[in-house]
């Protein structure tokens, strides 16, 4: 059976165009407006959604996001924000994951949280900190409810490794561009291509790049070589800086647009 | 003396302690973790290793430490038997520059020139400075802001010895937040870095690798009580945050049942005040900072702040083996409060005249308790595991003694 996201990757593969992967915390800055920064996104021409589940320890995450996640933890943010911004993404109409680290999964249950995530129309997880080795409980649990299961992959890893996280993937496989956390970079690194050089060659699943993009020529790059780009701090930087406002609001549904025509004219 | 040997209560080969220990990391570090546990296997198994150590131990740390039979003390411990292993006399003023040594080696074996930490009371951040200087590595430090202030003169001791520090800003700004900020910074710059973790939490290989650094603690120990009474101790008590000096002493009884096995945590103002950092007594099954073990966090899988006077004992996790040997039955966990911790604090500095780190003060408060319940045919080793010269100020503030 194949989730609303494996069906966009299909299709997206068809037209020869990566998909944009847009990243927002549940419950940043409120609940309310991350309601309406999702819509903006969508409505700028984001494919899909990952919704953050804000964790008090992301140690993969950079300074934009951990700001992020501590505002909307302060907020009271948990895992009824978490399923309730799925659903509002996934009725806007965009395919749309979880990205959680592993902490808050294991202690809401494993199996409960697959069964919400698909419930609430979700496609599957992103579980940065969760290694293969560890994956037993997730696998079933996931396999049960028919999600995706998205690991990282980082330039780092052996091509041992890269073969057998990649087997364990599904809906697409998350390639970290570079050695390092999230947040905007000045350039993509090289890396990124010869990362996902790499995955080719063990694996012909969908890759979607994530780490560093944040404007339109990033995009334009990544896309060349990938088949999704993921951008995550450079919307939340938006919302730092404008609020999610009319004027916040614009800023995100414009940033969406340029890096879609980014993609676009990668084609 | 070879460290490498007895061992057991071994974890299988992902790090597993039963169900706690494995690997939560981003699959960047793995990598990493791979080609450090194989070092620790090869050094492990190589003399020359173990040779380099031992004459570091024996030149440099001033090991074996001794043993301090602790008389006066006694009286107030229901008469029992007090011995204390005098970890705060080795260089640098605790047990922390065991596992440093050994690490700081291995950061060599594999070719490595510069080393991150992270420290809470800066007894490790001041081990890692230290072996730093002695090797020619570069090293950061990362030190929660809050803890920069509560330990300023060991912040001064490892800019002297020419760490840089790094104070941490982000979430409760202690140990758990400089663990994080070190993770990241081992993500980004992991080809040239060793991260040289304190503790005996974190993925696997470091709570193995860390422990087997320690272990020489409860080696000497066991020897030398033997040597002094002729006969095991009845009970081995030390305080636990991470836990490295508590499993450094435990490990090498862990076959001996008769000997009682005792970690005191830190009860902050009281487990049921929720101000505290005792993790096994107040605390359940989650996963931080890499590993699967006991951990303070609320129903939402969040870290829950610790609170405890002790900057060192003041995290929220514990190493994954004493969450197993809990569960086992093998080794017990207790609360002690900031009071009962400050009052043998106290106590200890008047009846020996040994300052003894407020760390260690729980151990000590927890001797107290055990010697009252098993009375004055008991033996009891406590891991005297580090002073006390950097808790003056906050003694002194404590106790309301003008500076």
């Amino acid at each position: 059976m194949s989730t609303p996201l494996d069906k966009l990757f299909t299709l997206s593969k068809s037209k020869n165009r990566a998909i944009l992967i847009g990243y927002l915390p549940a419950g940043f800055p409120t609940q309310k407006k991350a309601k309406k920064i999702i819509k903006a996104m969508i409505d700028g021409g984001v494919d899909a959604i990952e919704i953050g589940y804000p964790y008090s320890d992301p140690v993969m995450d950079g300074p934009v996001i951990q700001a992020a996640s501590e505002q909307a933890i302060e907020n009271g943010a948990g895992v009824n924000e978490v399923f309730d911004l799925l659903k509002t993404s996934v009725n806007l109409g965009a395919p749309s994951v979880v990205m959680s680290y592993w902490s808050p999964i294991e202690k809401y249950g494993v199996e409960k949280f697959a069964i919400e995530i698909a419930k609430n129309g979700g496609s599957g997880v992103i579980t940065p900190d969760l290694t293969y080795e560890e994956s037993d409980d997730w696998r079933s649990q996931a396999q049960k409810n028919s999600l995706n299961r998205i690991y990282v992959v980082a330039p780092s890893s052996s091509d041992d490794r890269l073969s057998k996280v990649t087997k364990e993937c599904s809906g697409f496989i998350y390639a970290a561009s570079l050695m390092g956390v999230t947040g905007a970079r000045a350039s993509v690194s090289a890396n990124a291509k010869q990362l996902v050089d790499r995955i080719r060659s063990v694996s012909n699943k969908p890759v979607a790049v994530g780490l560093g993009v944040s404007t339109k020529q990033q995009a334009q790059e990544v896309a060349a070589f990938a088949d999704g780009v993921i951008v995550g701090s450079a919307f939340i930087k938006i919302v730092q800086e404008s609020g999610a406002g009319r004027k916040g609001l614009k800023r995100i549904k414009q940033l969406a647009k340029s890096l879609s025509e980014g993609i676009e004219s990668a084609k | 003396m070879d460290i490498a040997k007895i061992k057991s209560f071994d974890s299988d080969v992902l790090g597993h302690f039963g169900p706690y220990g494995g690997r939560f990391v981003p699959e960047a570090l793995i990598a990493a973790l791979d080609e450090l546990a194989d070092a620790h296997l090869t050094a492990q198994a190589d003399p020359e290793f173990h040779k380099e150590l031992d004459n570091l131990h024996k030149t440099y740390t001033g090991r074996p430490s001794i043993i301090t039979e602790a008389k006066r003390f006694s009286e107030y411990a229901g008469g029992a038997r007090v011995l204390l292993k005098r970890e705060d006399l080795n260089h640098t003023g605790s047990h922390k520059i065991n596992n440093v040594l050994g690490q700081a080696l291995l950061t060599k074996r594999m070719g490595k020139k510069r080393i991150i930490a992270e420290t809470g009371a800066g007894q490790h951040g001041v081990a890692s400075a230290t072996a730093a200087a002695l090797f020619g590595l570069e090293c950061v430090v990362y030190m929660g802001e809050a803890d920069t202030k509560r330990q300023a003169l060991n912040v001064a001791r490892m800019k002297l010895l020419g760490a840089e520090v790094v104070p941490v800003t982000q979430g409760s700004k202690t140990l758990k937040d400089a663990i994080n900020e070190a993770m990241r910074d081992w993500v980004t710059n992991v080809e040239t870095t060793h991260y040289l973790l304190g503790t005996v939490a974190g993925p696997h290989p470091f709570p193995t690798i860390v422990r087997d650094f320690q272990r020489i603690i409860g080696v000497e120990a066991r020897k030398q009580v033997l040597e002094l009474t002729g006969k095991l101790p009845d009970a081995v008590l030390a305080c636990v945050g991470g836990g490295s000096n508590a499993i450094g002493i435990f490990h090498p009884f862990i076959e001996d049942k008769s000997v009682r096995l005792i970690g005191l945590e830190a009860g902050g103002k009281g487990v049921e005040t929720g101000f505290h950092a005792a993790t096994i007594s107040g605390g359940s099954p989650g996963v931080l900072h890499g590993t699967r073990s006991y951990v303070l966090q609320d129903k939402n899988g969040q870290t829950v702040e610790s609170h405890s006077i002790s900057a060192g004992l003041d995290y929220p996790g514990v190493g994954p083996e004493h969450a197993y040997l809990n569960d086992l039955g093998r080794a017990e966990y207790r609360p002690i409060t900031d009071d009962q911790a400050m009052y043998a604090f106290s106590l200890l500095c008047k009846s020996e005249g040994i300052i003894p780190a407020i760390e260690t003060a729980h151990a000590l408060a927890g001797a107290l308790e055990i010697g009252n319940e098993l009375g004055k045919d008991a033996t009891l080793l406590i891991n005297l595991s580090g002073r006390g010269d950097k808790d003056v100020q906050t003694a002194a503030d404590y106790f309301g003694l003008p500076l």
